[in-house]
This record gives C-alpha cells, sequence and structure tokens, in this order.
C-alpha cells in the first residue's frame, strides 16, 4: 500500500507532469470558491504533513527532506499554501462583498484610526517574542549544518546553488547560462520593479481582492508560485546526481543514464522537414542540401560562413522574429485589444515582452519535453 | 518602630524619589501613556517607535492585512545583525582558520548556538521577505503613489538574496565551496563580460582577448580565477560591511516612503 502511494507519488512528480499540474490546479484553484475554505486549507496541510511523514521515514526521500539546510524548503511547503490560503480567503471574501454591492471589509475599518501605542505596539512585541521563540527553539534543535572542509579537487555530485536560487539553476536544463543565469535574473529584477508602473488599475489597492485584478494576480502566480517556487522545490528534492530526475522516493544513484538526444530547431527544419520530407516528395535540389555548413569563425572574418549561419538558422530566427516583433502587434490587434486601449502602446509594449520573455521559460520546457527541443537558434556565437 | 515598618517606610520613600525624580524623568519623559496626550508624546518622542505616526488605519493593524511579513524581516535582519557581530568575534576569514573556527563555535564557545540563530535567521528572513512581497503584491499595495516604494523593496530582495549568498561561503566547507562554484560560474556566462559568455570573443585587439579568466565578470565577484582565501575575504567584507550598509540604507528609505506615502495602504 504504502509503495504503491510512494510510486504514485514518484510518478505524479515527473517534471512534465508535475509542472503541468501545478500550473492547472494553481489557476484552476482560482476560480473555485470552495477551494477558499478552512477545509480545503486543512486537507492540503494534512496531504503536506502525510507526504512529510512518510518521507521522513523513506530512506532515499529522509536523506533530502532531513538535510539541514532543506529545512527552508520544509518550512515553504506549509507557509506557502498557508498565506496563499490566507490572502485568497479574503480576497474571495471581499470580492462577494463587492458583488453585492458592499466594500471589501478594510473599507470599513481603514476610516476608524487605531492608537499605536498600546495596540501596534503589543501586536509588534508579541509577534518579536514569538519569532524569537520560535528561532531559538529552531536553534536548538536542529545544528547548523557544516560538511567536511572546503576540498576543491572533490566535486560533489549534484552540486546545488543555495535553495533560492535553485529556480535558476533548474532553468540551466532548458537554457544555456547567458540567459538562464545572467539575462533572465537581470529581466526578472527589472520586470518586477516595472510593475507598478505598467499597472493601470489603480482603485483596487488596500485590500484583498482577486476579481478586479484577474489578469494581474494570474500573471504573478505564474511566475512568483510556478516559476519560482515551484522550481526551487523542484530543484531541492527532484534533481538528483548529473542533474537527473529521481522521485521523492527513488535512491539518488549516479549510474542513472539519460539518452542526450536533443534537436536544434534548424535539424528539424533543414533535415527533418526538408530532407527527409519534401526532398523525397518533390526531389527538388534545394531541399536536398541538408545542414549548411558552419564554422565557429567570427562574423567579420568570414562572410560567407556568417551568411551561411544565417541560412542554417533562418527557421529559429523567423520564429523567435515572429514571437517578439509580429506575435505583440497581432495579439494587440486581436485578443489583447482591450489590454492595449487601457494601457496605450509604451506600457503595452513593456508588459508584452516581459510577459513573452517569461513565456519563453514554460515554451522551452515543454517543446524539450515533447520534441527533445535544444535550440531554436544555434549559432557558434550565442545559443537560444 | 519596628524593623519592617522601617523598610517599608523607607521602600515607599525610594519608590517617591524615584517617580518624581531627575533620573527618571530625564529618561522617561512621558510616563505611563494612560491618556491619549501622553500616547501621541510616547510614540514623538521614541527614537524607535517614532518610525511609525501616532495613530494609524484600523484596517492595516490587523495580523491578517500585514502578517507582520515586513517589520519581522527587519526584525531578522536586527537579530542577524546582532548574532553576526557576535560571530565576528570569533570567526577569522581566512582558508586556514574559517572551518576550525566554525567547529569552535559549536563545540568550545559557551552557549554555542549563535551560529545556528545566524543561519536559520537568515532563511527565515529570506522566506519572510518573500512572503512580504507576496502580501505587498495581493492587497494591491506598490500602486500609486507607493511605486517607488515597491521598487526599493525589489532591490531590498535582491540585497537579501546576496547577503544569504555572500554568507553561504563563509564555513568554507564542502556545502559552501560548491554552492559558491555553482553560483559564480553563471557569471562567467555574462554576455560580452564573460569569458564564457555570447560575444565576448568579439571583444579582442589584434588577436589578444580583452575578457579573459584574470578580468572577466566572475573574476570581478570572486577576486581570482578560482575560488580561494581571495574570494573568502571578498564574500567576508561584502556580507559583514558592504551589503549590510546598503540594505541599512534602503530600509531607511524603504520606512521613511511608507510613511511619506501614507502609511499602510489602506483602501481609497
Amino acid at each position: 500500500m504504502l509503495d504503491t502511494i510512494k510510486h504514485l507519488i514518484d510518478i505524479l512528480a515527473t517534471p512534465w507532469l508535475s509542472f503541468t499540474l501545478t500550473i492547472v490546479l494553481c489557476f484552476v484553484a482560482l476560480r473555485l470558491r470552495w477551494v477558499w475554505t478552512k477545509w480545503f486549507l486543512a486537507l492540503v496541510l494534512l496531504g503536506v504533513t502525510a507526504f512529510l511523514w512518510i518521507g521522513f521515514n523513506d530512506p532515499y526521500a529522509g536523506l533530502i527532506l532531513k538535510k539541514a539546510d532543506n529545512a527552508p524548503i520544509v518550512i515553504m511547503l506549509y507557509t506557502f499554501p498557508l498565506f496563499l490560503w490566507i490572502a485568497m480567503i479574503q480576497a474571495v471574501q471581499n470580492d462577494k462583498r463587492m458583488e453585492e454591492g458592499g466594500a471589501p471589509e478594510e473599507k470599513s475599518l481603514s476610516d476608524q484610526k487605531t492608537w499605536v501605542w498600546p495596540d501596534l505596539v503589543y501586536i509588534e512585541f508579541i509577534a518579536v517574542i514569538l519569532c524569537t521563540v520560535a528561532l531559538v527553539v529552531w536553534s536548538l534543535t536542529v545544528p547548523a549544518p557544516l560538511e567536511r572542509p572546503a576540498n576543491p579537487g572533490n566535486t560533489p555530485n549534484p552540486s546545488k546553488a543555495p535553495w533560492y536560487f535553485l529556480g535558476l539553476q533548474e532553468m540551466l536544463v532548458y537554457f544555456d547560462p547567458w540567459y538562464a543565469g545572467v539575462v533572465l535574473p537581470c529581466i526578472i529584477i527589472l520586470g518586477l520593479c516595472a510593475i507598478p508602473y505598467v499597472d493601470v488599475n489603480v482603485k483596487a489597492q488596500g485590500y484583498f481582492s482577486f476579481k478586479e485584478r484577474r489578469l494581474a494576480i494570474g500573471t504573478f502566480f505564474f511566475g512568483f508560485y510556478v516559476l519560482w517556487i515551484f522550481l526551487i522545490i523542484t530543484g531541492t528534492i527532484l534533481r538528483g546526481p548529473g542533474w537527473n530526475f529521481f522521485g521523492p522516493f527513488e535512491e539518488w544513484t549516479p549510474h542513472k543514464v539519460v539518452a542526450l538526444n536533443n534537436v536544434n530547431l534548424s535539424e528539424f527544419v533543414w533535415i527533418k522537414l526538408f530532407y527527409n520530407k519534401l526532398y523525397a516528395a518533390t526531389g527538388i535540389e534545394w531541399f536536398g542540401q541538408g545542414l549548411p555548413d558552419v564554422q565557429s569563425k567570427l562574423p567579420w572574418e568570414d562572410l560567407g560562413n556568417f551568411g551561411r549561419c544565417l541560412k542554417r538558422e533562418f527557421p529559429g530566427l523567423v520564429a523567435l522574429g515572429f514571437y517578439y516583433l509580429v506575435l505583440p502587434g497581432l495579439l494587440a490587434k486581436t485578443r489583447c485589444r482591450k489590454l492595449y486601449q487601457q494601457l496605450g502602446w509604451a506600457r503595452y509594449s513593456v508588459v508584452i515582452l516581459l510577459f513573452l520573455t517569461m513565456f519563453t521559460m514554460p515554451l522551452k520546457m515543454y517543446l524539450r519535453w515533447i520534441v527533445n527541443l535544444k535550440y531554436f537558434v544555434a549559432t557558434p556565437w550565442i545559443n537560444f | 518602630m519596628s524593623l519592617y515598618l522601617r523598610f517599608k517606610q523607607w521602600r515607599d520613600r525610594a519608590k517617591e524619589n524615584w517617580n518624581e525624580g531627575q533620573v527618571k524623568r530625564s529618561i522617561f519623559r512621558v510616563g505611563i501613556p494612560n491618556t491619549d496626550r501622553k500616547r501621541v508624546l510616547v510614540v514623538l518622542g521614541n527614537v524607535f517607535l517614532h518610525l511609525h505616526p501616532t495613530k494609524v488605519r484600523s484596517s492595516s493593524v490587523r495580523l491578517r492585512f500585514t502578517w507582520c511579513a515586513g517589520g519581522l524581516s527587519f526584525f531578522l535582519f536586527l537579530v542577524l545583525t546582532l548574532t553576526g557581530v557576535l560571530l565576528m568575534f570569533y570567526y577569522r576569514p581566512t582558508v586556514e582558520n574559517a572551518y576550525t573556527d566554525m567547529k569552535d563555535m559549536a563545540n568550545v564557545v559557551p552557549f554555542g548556538i549563535m551560529r545556528e540563530m545566524h543561519r536559520w535567521g537568515a532563511h527565515a528572513m529570506v522566506i519572510m521577505v518573500m512572503l512580504h512581497m507576496f502580501r505587498v503584491f495581493m492587497t494591491g499595495s506598490y500602486k500609486p503613489p507607493r511605486e517607488f516604494n515597491w521598487v526599493i523593496g525589489v532591490i531590498l530582495l535582491v540585497l537579501t538574496f546576496l547577503l544569504s549568498f555572500t554568507g553561504y561561503l563563509l564555513p568554507w566547507d564542502q556545502l559552501a565551496i560548491w554552492a559558491i562554484t555553482v553560483g559564480s560560474n553563471m557569471a562567467k556566462a555574462t554576455p560580452v563580460a564573460g569569458v564564457a559568455g555570447p560575444f565576448s570573443e568579439f571583444l579582442r585587439i589584434g588577436g589578444v582577448p580583452l575578457i579573459h579568466p584574470g578580468d572577466d565578470a566572475r573574476f570581478i565577484l570572486i577576486g581570482a580565477k578560482e575560488l580561494g582565501g581571495i574570494t573568502l575575504n571578498r564574500f567576508y567584507v561584502l556580507h559583514c560591511v558592504g551589503i549590510p550598509l546598503a540594505a541599512a540604507t534602503l530600509m531607511a528609505m524603504h520606512f521613511w516612503r511608507i510613511r511619506k506615502d501614507g502609511g499602510i495602504s489602506g483602501p481609497l
């Protein structure tokens, strides 16, 4: 029985499945009111507890979950659903009040004022005491991790970054380091900074709400819960030696062999489509030329080589050009017409570029899982 | 007169002297804040309390609204400063001493949970800052006039990560150096400025590369071609002085702006 449950969890934890489930659950839950009740919260926290209980008693999962520096992940498994619920239940209640023509709960209280001394000062005092007690108890019971002395000659497998960067390390599976490790974090920081300047819905502030801010909250959920928290948990619990995937109850064996048969977009087009299909069907010479040969030289050293590179990578370049240059315009005319009218062209451009950049992540992840896509554009100088 | 009565007399006089006397009045200007006037004065007159206004919106003092997340982030920063200073008494940031000092702190130093307090407090602070950001987003509290304070908050989030990241190296154990190796290897891939990054090979004069392992982005971060004593020293200084100063400055701005932008947000 227990083994069946463990096996089931291992299967559910498969990256493509758990990622899809997280997205679906996140967005279905946002729309369902009955999710935001005490019973459902109790069920979720009970589920987490059950998972941890099974995990702590499992020889393999126990190794990961009991590791001292993974304590934040265990805490996150509780706190993030809990605070998500605390935020959403108030949002749902406020939405209901406003549907019935009332004002949010905070509104009735915000006209009144409370003395800082004693009311706020005592809340702060109690919070600080509780926080200190929790920290001291945590410190007394769990010793801080100290492994063997640093040895540059002995690389642990897997080598993991601190837990809050594991989402980015997980992206390294799908993108080159220049994008996942440098450009993407910069865009994330800039994107976060841009939020208050592109959100033109200035009215819904100072209270929890969802209905008035569907797009904003939906986007933030996707970025915060799916692409950050979920990937951190994946990187901590589900990634073992060689950064290969292991279910929580699987043994971390360094001998797991995963076939690397990832294929570039250019190979799909030039070989699988042009050569195998079109050349065989039509016999036109041009389709039969295969992948253009590209050397690793600087572009201006050999212009012919550079031209061949552009020719080889034209499918990816066209796709990227379409994605970043044509798609925003198309969306402004069709699905996002209202958004475009609300935001104006400047804000809309920023929003849509950030949005599309965010979506390069799930896009690449799914293309990797479905067709083993390696790069959209692969040149000797830069890969994407 | 019995001895007891004389003691009682003396005690009452001492109490009176203390209550009416110069010493108490010089420290506690206001006395017990049992009237509205005194409640105002006690908040205004105390350097720590004056971060607050004298009155706040009733909607925003409730725990279910703020979760105390921002306040506890700040409190954890203070805990980390205090425990960090205590750790600095024992810790020497050199390759020879760092690891053994860690062992000493656990086994030799009395009341040896300061490192635990510091490490778990740091993790708690990262989680708390993330929760604070989530709360501020969910209540729409970044909207005008609080836009710029959100931006300061994002920078503070990044600084919190950097504080934690630089501190991660200091124990100089396997966990430390390999986590920092993974992290700092990313810098190698910086476009143009990193030796393994795209386009850095374009920067060369007469065949001599301008970007090489001795001057690229990773070198600037870790101070050497490989992780070593220089890196440890560099991260130590950043961790104990550089980033805390920057964070404290931005926190001061953050708190000041909360007051100037109308306090904790409430419905318009």
